[in-house]
């Protein structure tokens, strides 16, 4: 059976869902070669992991040479890996990184690419979502290798136990690679809820807070949920970008999506329409985001939503 | 120094958009424009040039696509671009992102042996495809550093530094000019094209290349050498009207928690 290469997907060797799921998607295309960009020490236990869902193999490559540059180094990379595997397919998770990586790969292997695939059929046809979800688009690789980066939540992660086994794969990165430098890092500070893309609901709030979040977050809280914004409220500097959903920040398919005080604009629908279940609540009963709810209130979301927060942790116990 | 700057013309966002018989794009029954996105890197490439002032910088826009797409540049020229190229070929239609960004990157080569190609600037995403895979293909093909997502632009000389969001930071960009840089909305607010230079773009040079002029032919590009193929496109089927209640005297955080209880949300 054909190797398919997955790129993980970690923060400093913490492995995220999306690299489950994913790996849950290849094998239904081959047998899974888990790719770890990383230090070689976090190795076996990214390899531990991996092989629950079903990695026969997981290539370390030592990312020392590649994390100070952005992307190029990580697609010469992966063009060698895949050079010495023949791969039946590439998958990456679908991040803004990953897709550049892709983009740059399918040039290097005249290799056809497809980005933001929600769904990843047997025979390696591909489901997106576009339009702002208002189409599905079927489509498949016909030339080279198929790279295909594919959104969170797009497969519940299966366990199935695999080899695992380490080897270390020692990539050339040319100077030619290494010209946009990584100057300096910020990581942002943890909010201690859920990852955005990857919650099971998803609570966000917009031009209609007025600036105040409290409400949002509260009942976020008492979901156990995410919480989001739309642009109007990041324009307006309530919340940093990272919690944008929409067309510019990221994209949302939650089993549930409670939308409060926004008004459900194009480019915000494009980040959330694909929602199991929609919730809004809005002061304005004509707001376009009723038309898409599974379950509207028109009311002020400062007083319908701490209400709500309480009946919840009631019923919660 | 000469500026690039890379605009799609796309099918209106708030408009109907939907896909030909033979799954392209419809981009001709539906009204376009200038992506939203790109303007913001057409502000970008004007503020490049205003910042630093005294020294000689153009501005040229570039799109790809067909006769009505010229309107994406003239928009540009609106808002300040010095001149424009269009390069339109019935061939092109239905490329992919491989023949996309070879047709943008044999475009950029032929401004830079005419005039130069100091920085490659483009929007984040298209807001049609929203692929933003295209700047870094640029970039593999140019053989220029990529610097992409930028939000903050500062250059000196040659030196370009930019900030920009990643998954779980805040990084700082650093690179050596020529590069292709792509921009996102957090930016700044891209400027109206005033009265004035809705009139200075009409004398504005705007030129027309077809794929002969990039020294391409119709086999390197379009639908029939894509590298994907698209099945099938359904359009989503409409999402049934749910319930919605007024909230009257606290009434209607209670309908929302019966709500989630009854869908097993609590």
């Amino acid at each position: 059976m054909s190797e398919v290469l997955v790129v993980i997907d970690h923060a400093d060797g913490e492995v995220k869902k999306p690299t489950f799921e994913l790996l849950t998607i290849a094998r239904r295309l081959g047998e899974p070669s888990a790719v770890f960009f990383g230090s070689p020490e976090q190795g076996d236990a990214v390899a531990e992991k991996v092989k629950k869902y079903g990695a026969a193999k997981v290539y370390v490559v030592d990312d020392a040479q590649i994390k100070g540059y952005l992307v190029a180094p990580k697609a010469e990379a992966l063009q060698q890996l895949a050079e010495k595997t023949s791969p039946a397919a590439i998958l990456l998770p679908s991040t803004f990184e990953n897709k550049e990586v892709a983009g740059r790969l399918a040039i290097k292997l005249g290799s056809g690419l497809i980005t933001d695939a929600v769904d990843v059929a047997d025979d390696g046809t591909t489901t997106q979502s576009v339009f702002a979800g208002n189409y599905t688009v079927q489509a498949k690789v016909t030339h080279g290798t198929p790279i295909i980066t594919v959104k969170p939540n797009s497969a519940a992660p299966e366990e199935a136990e695999g080899a695992g086994t380490v080897e270390a794969f020692a990539a050339t990165v040319s100077d030619a690679a290494k010209t946009a430098q990584i100057v300096a890092t910020q990581p942002r500070q943890s909010t201690g809820r859920p990852e955005l893309t990857e919650a099971a609901i998803v609570v966000s709030g917009g031009r209609g807070t007025g600036g105040n979040f409290e409400p949002v977050e509260g009942f976020a809280d008492s979901l156990g949920a995410a919480v989001g914004a739309s642009r109007a409220a990041v324009d307006s500097g309530w919340m940093p970008h990272a919690f944008q959903v929409g067309q510019t920040g990221k994209t949302v398919s939650p089993q549930l999506y409670v939308a409060n005080g926004i008004s459900g604009a194009i480019q915000h629908r494009a980040g959330m329409q694909t929602s199991k279940t929609i919730i809004a609540v809005n002061k304005d009963p004509e707001a376009p985001i009723f038309e898409l709810v599974d379950f509207g209130v028109v009311g002020d979301l400062h007083t319908v939503l701490p209400a709500a927060t309480e009946k919840v942790k009631e019923r919660k116990g | 120094m000469n500026i690039v700057v890379c605009v799609k013309y796309v099918p209106d966002a708030t408009a109907d958009r939907k896909f030909e018989d033979d799954y392209t794009v419809d981009r001709v029954g539906v009204d376009g424009l200038l992506s939203e996105l790109d303007e913001y890197a057409v502000e970008q490439a004007l503020q490049f040039r205003e910042k630093r002032e005294g020294e000689d910088i153009t501005v040229t826009a570039l799109t790809v696509g067909p006769e009505k797409a010229v309107d994406a540049v003239r928009k540009a020229l609106q808002m300040g671009a010095d001149s424009g190229v269009h390069v339109v070929d019935d061939a092109i239609a239905g490329s992919d992102y491989l023949g996309t960004s070879l047709v943008l990157a044999k475009a950029i080569e032929k401004v830079k042996a005419d005039s130069g190609a100091d920085l490659v600037l483009c929007g984040m995403a298209s807001t049609d495809a929203s692929g933003s895979v295209v700047p870094a293909m640029l970039a593999e093909r140019l053989g220029m550093p990529q610097v992409t997502l930028a939000s903050v632009i500062e250059s000196q000389g040659d030196q370009v530094r930019i900030k920009r969001d990643n998954e779980g930071s805040t990084e700082v960009i650093g690179a050596t000019l020529p590069i292709v840089l792509s921009v996102t909305d957090q930016s700044g607010e891209a400027r109206y094209p005033s009265f004035k230079g809705i009139m200075a773009a009409k004398k504005k040079p705007l030129e027309t290349w077809s794929l002969s002029d990039l020294g391409l032919d119709a086999e390197q590009v379009g639908l029939s050498v894509a590298y994907t193929q698209v099945e099938d496109t359904t359009a989503r089927p409409p999402r049934t009207a749910g319930e919605i209640v007024t909230d009257e005297d606290g009434s209607g955080a209670g309908a929302l928690v019966d709500f989630l209880a009854s869908k097993k949300f609590i």
